[in-house]
């Protein structure tokens, strides 16, 4: 197997960190979450670690411990920002860091989701992204009153009923994510041409119609908003599974992927990979991220009891769909270098506790990645594409033109 | 009607004038062909606008909307500025480079949801520190409605039946929380003081929905609510539930008029006519004489209707295709075609040609008494209220139209963008400063303090059934 290619390291940032007590570390910011000083410090802080890019995590409703609706816990953190609001607010006050929020697709129109994102490159110069997140809770639904998701019940997905529910969820998104991804086109870059002699700001030949039309709806276009400075901004998504798999092999650039060790993330990256042949795709690069949660100390000691004392907090043993990782930084560093020969090409990281782990990422984790060769020194590409070695790509519709519209 | 204008002491106290920045975009007021005209897209546009606007103390900084790209004979419609950024995100953005200056976006209530859009300007507000704003508009075309999943369009009649019971709704869920739910309580393990904050349910005749708004009350409790339709139901709309109105109607008869008009609806509805702000769109030309400063609109207007630019206005009235006529010739011996407009589409203005025909007749009289072609009817009918002189000539009349209740100020649209504003801000301001009738810093944080709001009442703890 060739050596793997230098690490790709995001974290993934999620009110006062992953575990349901965080917010009662001592450190913790727990009243201060609906701040923006709070957000740009935690965005400034993953940029000192020249870290790839930042998601902010969000959903339509609020947070809840059950799968049926809001739960009426007083325990936990409940309230939260438009992620891409966020981002788009701590945007111009970073200069390196990619800023990749969650938007729904399963509510949303791609309409506003497409010129929202476009627009976050633009204030971000470049460093722009999208985590593409499918809702498939009938609470939600209701949040809208436009439609009715099939209730999944119990927790088998892989029943056949819930297998079918998934996948028009997750082929609706494919589309969602193919408009928004043909209104990023829809503009040729050099449109705007301000020819004075012949009165004309754009030239409309440059402007395509995307006339998507689809199973589940039809857009028009062209977007609004001029083609985004790296033409097509980061698109990401999380999958547990293979119907999401497939939905991140059609259409995303980074997929994250929950291997529970090197073996897990072998099969899985396997799978990916046959996912994305299958989608005519095998020629472009599409990163596939492992994530972890971390909870990080000095000493292997110390993070035990930091996370047994967050615990005790919430009486229950904290667990996750992704695998949880307990120890130094040095540790970490180990089984990230381990996990990376199964062919994870990155990972995402979910600090336990916000700001303590991220700033053991930042200050302990990165700097012994560095020590070990694998990790940058400094930002070398001013986009967060050419960062993750991805192509500005050409548009779909520049080859149409030259003749008649 | 009212006082005569007077620049020494009246009995009635001198006003305090509203001054905001509109960055134009989308309209041919933008002269984008002058080589100081700058990027409408680049971020560094918008703060360089923004800062100025801030420097000045204006009240806020405005975006108008429109979700498609507008279209004239069925082509792309490219003579002015196309293009803009997704209203929300470039705030978002402003509120990150900008201390005080309010952030007025313009968002439309029938393609969109009231959930998200709540979401939306309560994190703005959170994020901004309680400057947000949302001017309401209610375009419903069957055009726009292409661009959305749903084909979210209505018809004509019901838009304003849409906006009322989305902006009620709306309203259901910034007050769902009351802002003392969360405690944070470390010791004790108490997060949230309340089991339910953010409930709501909504049955209406647009809506059924119901759930828990996730994003905690916002600095100001919601956003300032801007109206700018002009119809009946529209000023209706807007003596109901709006803050502020965005006006087409600038002159001294023509705000005089809208201004008794509307404030004369708010008894009604049992409210004051300081609780609805009047603020007419209006550009400026300033020079250091006044008859430079005319001089220079003259050619300000030239540049802002070409030929070409005139024929296509033109066209927008008559329904049909004019592309054959001379712009510096006769208006056309045809007739509009009456029905639907079909020519002009993804264009707000063109609705306000309610009787075709008449405003043709009007047009060919103007037209014959001053012996005008059809590019120099263009350019007297499409005209804004516009302060041309010097700056001391300027601030005379922003502050006379004030004074005589034509308007509670203005959302100022400068020609050149980013930068277009500067002069205003250097020249203008200072004097109306120091006729004590504009505000030499901010006396308060939010947007509802910069216009003189009363804060809103916290919603009662008994809001759930
Ligand atoms: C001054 C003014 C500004 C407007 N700006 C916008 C805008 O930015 N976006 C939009 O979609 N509609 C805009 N509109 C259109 C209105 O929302 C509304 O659809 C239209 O005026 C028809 O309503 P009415 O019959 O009450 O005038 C504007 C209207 C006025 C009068």
């Amino acid at each position: 197997m060739p050596a793997p290619l230098p690490l790709h390291l995001a974290v993934a940032l999620e009110g006062a960190g992953w575990h349901p007590s965080a917010w009662r570390d001592p450190r913790a910011r727990a009243d201060e979450l609906l701040t923006p000083a709070y957000w740009t410090d935690l965005v400034r802080e993953a940029e000192t670690g020249t870290l790839d890019f930042v998601t902010i995590e969000d959903s339509l409703g609020i947070q809840t411990t059950s799968p049926d609706g809001p739960d009426e816990r007083l325990d936990q953190v409940r309230g939260r920002l438009d992620a891409v609001l966020v981002a788009a607010r701590v945007a111009p006050l970073t200069r390196g860091v990619g800023v990749v929020p969650v938007a729904t697709v399963t509510h949303t129109e791609p309409f506003h989701v497409s010129k929202a994102i476009a627009t976050l490159d633009y204030v971000s110069g470049g460093r722009a992204g999208w985590q593409v997140r499918v809702s498939p809770r009938q609470w939600e639904a209701e949040l809208f009153g436009r439609r009715t998701v099939p209730a999944i019940q119990g927790t088998d997905l892989d029943a056949p009923e819930a297998a079918a529910v998934l996948e028009d969820l997750f082929d609706e998104a494919a589309d969602h994510v193919e408009v928004v991804r043909r209104l990023w086109d829809s503009w040729e870059d050099d449109a705007e041409i301000r020819d004075v002699a012949t009165g004309r700001f754009v030239d409309r030949d440059k402007l395509h119609y995307i006339d998507f039309e689809g199973r589940w709806f039809s857009v028009r276009g062209p977007s609004i908003v001029p083609r985004p400075p790296q033409g097509q901004p980061l698109v990401t998504a999380l999958a547990h599974r293979s119907v999401a798999y497939r939905l991140a092999a059609k259409a995303v650039d980074v997929v994250f992927v929950t291997a529970h060790d090197a073996e897990d993330a072998g099969r899985i990256v396997a799978e990916v990979r046959r996912e994305q042949a299958a989608a005519g795709r095998e020629d472009e690069l599409l990163h596939v991220f492992g994530d972890l949660v971390v909870f990080l100390a000095d000493d292997e000691h110390s993070a035990a009891e930091r996370k047994a004392h967050l615990d005790a907090l919430s009486d229950a043993d904290f667990t996750s769909d992704a695998p949880v990782f307990v120890g130094t930084p040095a540790a970490l560093a180990d089984r990230l270098e381990d996990l990376r020969w199964a062919g994870l090409t990155g990972f995402r990281l979910r600090p336990g506790t916000l700001p303590h782990d991220l700033e053991a990422i930042t200050r302990g984790l990165v700097p012994e990645l560095r020590r070990r060769g694998i990790f940058r020194e400094s930002y070398d590409a001013s986009t967060l594409r050419g960062r993750l070695g991805l192509e500005r790509p050409a548009n779909r519709y520049a080859a149409t033109t030259g003749g008649a519209r | 009607m009212s006082q005569p204008s007077q620049k020494s002491q009246t009995s009635k106290p001198r006003k305090q004038i509203h001054l905001a920045a509109h960055f134009p975009g989308v309209n041919n007021t933008t002269v984008w062909s002058d080589p100081r005209s700058g990027s409408h897209i680049e971020f560094d546009s918008f703060l360089r606008f923004a800062q100025t606007a801030e420097r000045a103390k204006f009240d806020f900084l405005f975006l108008a909307e429109g979700l498609r790209l507008r279209e004239q004979g069925g082509q792309i419609y490219d003579l002015d500025v196309v293009g803009r950024p997704d209203t929300f995100t470039i705030l978002a953005a402003l509120a990150a480079v900008t201390e005080r200056l309010g952030l007025a976006g313009t968002i439309n209530s029938t393609f969109n949801e009231p959930y998200e859009v709540a979401r939306q300007f309560a994190s703005l507000d959170h994020l901004s520190g309680g400057r947000a704003a949302w001017n309401v508009v209610t375009s419903w075309d069957a055009f726009t409605g292409e661009n959305f999943r749903r084909g979210g369009y209505l018809a004509q009649e019901d838009r304003y039946e849409r906006a009322k019971l989305f902006m009620r709704t709306a309203w259901e869920l910034f007050d769902s929380w009351r802002g003392d739910e969360i405690v944070a309580d470390k010791e004790n393990g108490v997060f949230l003081a309340d089991p339910g904050a953010g409930t709501f349910e909504r049955h209406d005749a647009q809506f059924d929905i119901r759930g828990r708004f996730d994003v905690p009350r916002s600095p100001q409790g919601r956003p300032v609510i801007f109206q700018a339709g002009d119809s009946d139901e529209g000023r209706e709309f807007a003596a109901a539930t709006a803050d502020a109105i965005f006006s087409r109607h600038a002159t001294l008869e023509a705000g005089q008029a809208f201004y008794t008009d509307v404030k004369g609806r708010l008894t009604k509805y049992g409210r004051t006519p300081e609780q609805l702000l009047i603020l007419p769109a209006a550009t400026f030309v300033l020079a250091d004489t006044d008859g430079e400063a005319r001089e220079y609109a003259h050619v300000v207007r030239r540049q802002q209707v070409s030929g070409q630019t005139a024929i296509r206005f033109l066209e927008q009235l008559w329904n049909r295709d004019l592309s054959e006529y001379d712009p510096d010739g006769p208006l056309p011996d045809v007739d509009p075609v009456v029905g639907e407009n079909t020519i002009a589409r993804g264009r707000a203005s063109v609705r306000m040609y309610r009787d075709p025909l008449q405003t043709a007749r009007e047009w060919r009289e103007l037209a014959e008494a001053k012996k005008l072609s059809i590019r120099e009817l263009m350019i007297e009918v499409t005209g804004r209220q516009s302060f041309v002189g010097s700056p001391t000539t300027v601030a005379d009349e922003i502050d006379d139209l004030v004074q005589r209740d034509a308007s509670d100020g203005f959302i100022l649209v400068p020609h050149i963008t980013p930068d277009g504003l500067d002069d205003f801000a250097d020249k203008v301001v200072p004097i109306l400063q120091e006729r004590g009738v504009f505000r030499t810093d901010y006396a308060g944080t939010t947007l509802r303090d910069h216009l003189g709001l009363a804060p809103l009442e916290v919603p009662l703890p008994a809001r759930r059934r």
